[in-house]
């Protein structure tokens, strides 16, 4: 069975995002004021052969913490469907 | 006799066989830097491609800069997964020497061979231009015998190279003595104006707490020759050699 994972990459809470913080000033240039706490992160989607759906997560799961996240800066988070 | 001063006509390359191996990845832009700086002390230096599974017996193995894998997903995060970094995990692992410049500082913190990680500039600009270091560790061997009262001025070029690890880490890095180089103004004072990036503490460079791996954001192997205007990197590349060497 294919297995559709998407995926969430986010900094974590105390990393200043410097991004997002440029993001915010321009969004308050258009006049979007009530804005704030503007956070970036990455989204990543992939297909999985898996037998089933714990197995495809888990597989998902090592690939965020080995290589698509690094977990000193980030923090993810993962959705499962099939494909 | 001191074999290792700056002068290095004096330097007896059979007494002290010393092989340097510099990493080229997909994306290493000074790696020829590198060489060249390396190869002006005289030393043997190869390049050792990262489809390769063998060190070639280099006593020194070093990461250049650059822009390896793109810099795609993260700075050196798909870099540090290239074959030959099994062996160079291995040597370090051995004790065997390692040092890591830019994209090299940035792939050693991908593969946890030094602690922390570099985080965008929080200018969210690309730096390039000359910057002051101070050295800080006295235990470590790249730093122990430079002067610790001296500003040295070594060039930067990035866009990664916030230095960050969290509370814990930092005070572990702190009472090991693991800093290698704080970011300083002319003066050797390390004040906010003179962090180029944002670094933690002004920190532009660390090593691993058996102090066999180094890595630092500046690149001294680009300010290592007269015709270039500024040897400052010679002196800093110079202790390298002498750790190596000890």
């Amino acid at each position: 069975m294919t297995y559709l994972a998407e995926i969430d990459i986010m900094p974590q809470k105390e990393i200043l995002d410097p991004q997002g913080k440029a993001v915010k000033l321009g969004l308050h240039n258009l006049n979007m004021d009530s804005i704030d706490n503007v956070r970036i992160g990455k989204h990543i989607r992939l297909e999985v052969d898996a037998a089933s759906e714990d197995e495809a997560r888990a597989t998902v799961d090592a690939a965020c913490r080995q290589l698509l996240a690094n977990l000193i800066m980030e923090e993810y988070s993962i959705t499962m469907k099939t494909a | 006799m001191t074999l290792y001063t700056y002068d290095f006509s004096t330097y007896d390359y059979y007494l002290c066989p010393m092989k340097v191996g510099v990493v080229v990845f997909p994306g290493s832009n000074c790696d020829q830097d590198a060489v060249d700086a390396f190869e002006s002390f005289d030393l043997s230096v190869v390049k050792l491609w990262h489809k390769d599974h063998d060190l070639q017996g280099c006593d020194l193995v070093v990461l250049p800069g650059g822009f390896s894998y793109g810099d795609y997903l993260r700075t050196g995060a798909v870099a540090r997964f290239s074959p030959i970094m099994t062996e160079v995990i291995a040597h370090a692992n051995r004790g065997g020497y390692l040092m890591g410049i830019c994209n090299g500082f940035q792939i050693l913190a991908e593969a946890q061979l030094v602690p922390g990680v570099l985080l965008r500039n929080t200018s969210q600009q690309y730096v390039c231009k000359n910057i002051y270091l101070k050295p800080q560790s006295t235990s470590a061997l790249l730093t122990a015998g430079l002067d610790h009262d001296r500003a040295y001025k070594i060039p930067i070029a990035h866009g990664d190279g916030c230095y960050f690890a969290n509370n814990e880490a930092l005070a572990r890095l702190n009472d090991n003595d693991q800093v290698l180089f704080r970011y300083c103004d002319e003066a050797g004072n390390s004040t906010d104006a003179a962090n180029p990036n944002g670094s933690l503490d002004n920190i532009a460079g660390v090593c691993n707490d058996r102090r066999n791996v180094f890595g630092m954001m500046p690149h001294p192997e680009r300010a290592a020759d007269a015709a270039l205007g500024n040897t400052d990197g010679r002196y800093i590349l110079e202790q390298l050699l002498t750790a190596v060497l000890a």
